[in-house]
């Protein structure tokens, strides 16, 4: 993960750690914020607490998102307190919607020069940020909103598995991960099992990323804690809600940072400080899908 | 509040579901008056079949037994834009009395006195959900005669404006609040009262809004939750009373 980052993460560029609620790599935000980035602007649908922390560590210069509530529990303070009043440092925002970033997504995975949406028309936003815009129809009559492409300079995505080529297998809240790996310039892609090519193979529908657009694979399991990884352990919603209560004071969310980003060398020592109790209370029973035979044919 | 909001779902098929009180709502709506009823998610969830009551609406228990589980891009166009969500939930911070919404800011969008979370699908949803019901506790700092910012589109000024703009969804239909229901079936798509809750009076529901509230011609009282819908609701969806009371 430190080579990783020491080599695709650099100041001033953009970065997403993408992932809807789950496959958030916060073992890769952890570590930009050790290796002291500064001035990076932060790329994701929902900042969620990752981008929390990393705001308050004073990495981030720029915020692209669609959304900033710490979800389900309420809002992301380091962030708020960045936009409401410049601490630790002022923050520039691009504001979208969860269907603009995502046709922002698509136009960068797929060379467009933009992509429509039924949306925006009626609401303000088009007011304060001028990247949304309005063309006609060429078939009819209505306008409609356009966006441009988004294209990170690096995808940092967090995935059940891959082979040492990258070819990535990916199930359960799939987001936007398939999209961003497409669209950005650099993809890390982060797992919790590094599998050979013949169980890639196996299941070629869900490949989802393919090696080709991925320029580093690092093995790190459990790193998405406290998101999470479908199969292999639940969300952790009692840090969700803890962080809710650390991160309104600007000196607990220093603190917490000093011990769990700072005080720890990487994902191993933050796991060994996690300590097993934890994993037991996040471990889900097994639930396998019916098989299923792509057969072989002669 | 969450009785009112199931029962309106009555013969809905797919209605696209928050956390917090719309979630136990619909899950209630499933036990009762829409056996059919499929949950859908913007997270990527069609047909959620949770174990647990989730947090977030990207909970690993939603995925679990689904009948399907697709990517955002899928979720948002093909489900959602496309016109197959029959009913959407939402809330915010302010409403009008046309039925749009804000969750941006309070005070201006440069430097806001509150950031609010933003968005998020909210605009999509109100775009093109075919009927969307809000669930609102009812104040007047929340029922405002202008909106700071306006995030979701619902009748936008009022009479044919929203559809005027080509919006494909009906907008808002229903507001669930705590103290009475609300609706918006007038040729101006002005917000009325059409139903008080046991023990709320017109007066209450007045004090309560930031503008001169219309009244429907006739204004029913809602009826009480029954016994079997509070049953369901304290003994078997939300036990730990976290929405429900």
């Amino acid at each position: 993960m430190a080579e990783a980052v020491a080599e695709f993460v650099h100041d001033g560029e953009s970065l997403a750690i993408e992932g809807f609620t789950a496959f958030i790599c916060f073992a890769a935000g952890h570590e930009v914020i050790r290796q002291q980035r500064r001035d990076l602007t932060l790329i994701r649908m929902t900042p969620d607490a990752i981008y929390d922390q990393m705001v308050a560590a004073g990495v981030a210069s720029g915020l692209v998102f669609s959304y900033l509530g710490n979800p389900g529990v309420g809002p992301l303070h380091c962030i708020r307190r960045a936009v409401e009043k410049g601490v630790p440092r002022r923050l520039e925002v691009e504001e979208w919607s969860h269907g603009g970033m995502v046709a922002r997504y698509l136009a960068g995975a797929s060379g467009l020069p933009f992509y429509p949406l039924r949306s925006y028309a009626g609401t303000d936003l088009p007011a304060v940020n001028p990247l949304i815009r309005f063309i006609d129809d060429p078939y009819g009559s209505q306008p409609i909103a356009v966006v441009p492409p988004l294209m990170p300079d690096v995808a940092i995505l967090h995935a059940q598995r891959a082979d040492a080529e990258g070819n990535t297998h990916l199930w359960g809240l799939v987001g936007v991960q398939k999209e961003v790996a497409f669209a950005a310039q650099k993809v890390v892609v982060v797992v919790e099992e590094v599998v050979p090519a013949e169980v890639i193979r196996s299941d070629p529908n869900r490949t989802l990323i393919p090696g080709f657009k991925v320029d580093a694979v690092v093995l790190e399991p459990y790193g998405a804690h406290p998101s999470y990884v479908q199969g292999f352990y639940d969300r952790d919603n009692e840090f969700y809600l803890e962080w809710n209560r650390v991160s309104r004071d600007p000196e607990t969310t220093e603190m917490w940072l000093e011990e769990w980003v700072y005080g720890v060398a990487d994902r191993a020592a933050y796991l060994a400080k996690l300590g097993g109790g934890v994993r037991e209370r996040l471990r889900p029973r097994p639930e396998p899908a019916a098989a299923v035979d792509y057969g072989r044919y002669p | 509040m969450v009785v009112a909001a199931a029962r309106a779902l009555a013969g809905v098929q797919r209605v696209f579901v928050g956390v917090g009180m719309p979630n136990v709502a619909c899950n209630l709506a499933r036990h009762t008056v829409s056996p059919e009823l499929e949950l859908v998610y913007e997270s990527g969830v069609y047909g959620a079949r949770p174990d647990r009551l989730p947090l977030s609406i990207g909970d690993p228990t939603l995925v679990t037994g689904s009948t399907a589980t697709v990517s955002m891009a899928d979720l948002f166009a093909l489900y959602l834009q496309a016109g197959h969500i029959d009913v959407a939930f939402l809330g915010g911070a302010q409403i009008d009395r046309f039925g749009n919404l804000n969750t941006t800011v309070i005070g201006d969008y440069r430097s806001p006195k509150v950031r609010l979370p933003g968005s998020g699908g909210a605009a999509e949803i109100a775009t093109s959900a075919r009927s969307v019901f809000v669930m609102m506790r009812l104040s007047p700092r929340s029922f405002v005669e202008t909106l700071d910012f306006v995030t979701s589109p619902g009748h936008l000024t009022g009479g044919e404006a929203r559809a005027d703009l080509g919006l494909p969804g009906a907008g808002p239909e229903l507001v669930v609040s705590d103290l009475a229901l609300f609706d918006f079936a007038n040729p101006e798509r002005e917000m009325q009262l059409t139903s008080l809750h046991r023990g709320v009076t017109r007066d209450q529901a007045r004090a309560a809004v930031g503008w001169k509230l219309r009244a429907a011609g006739v204004v029913a009282e809602t009826p009480e939750p029954t016994p079997e819908e509070l049953h369901l609701l304290r003994e078997v969806l939300d036990p730990g009373g976290l929405y429900s009371r």
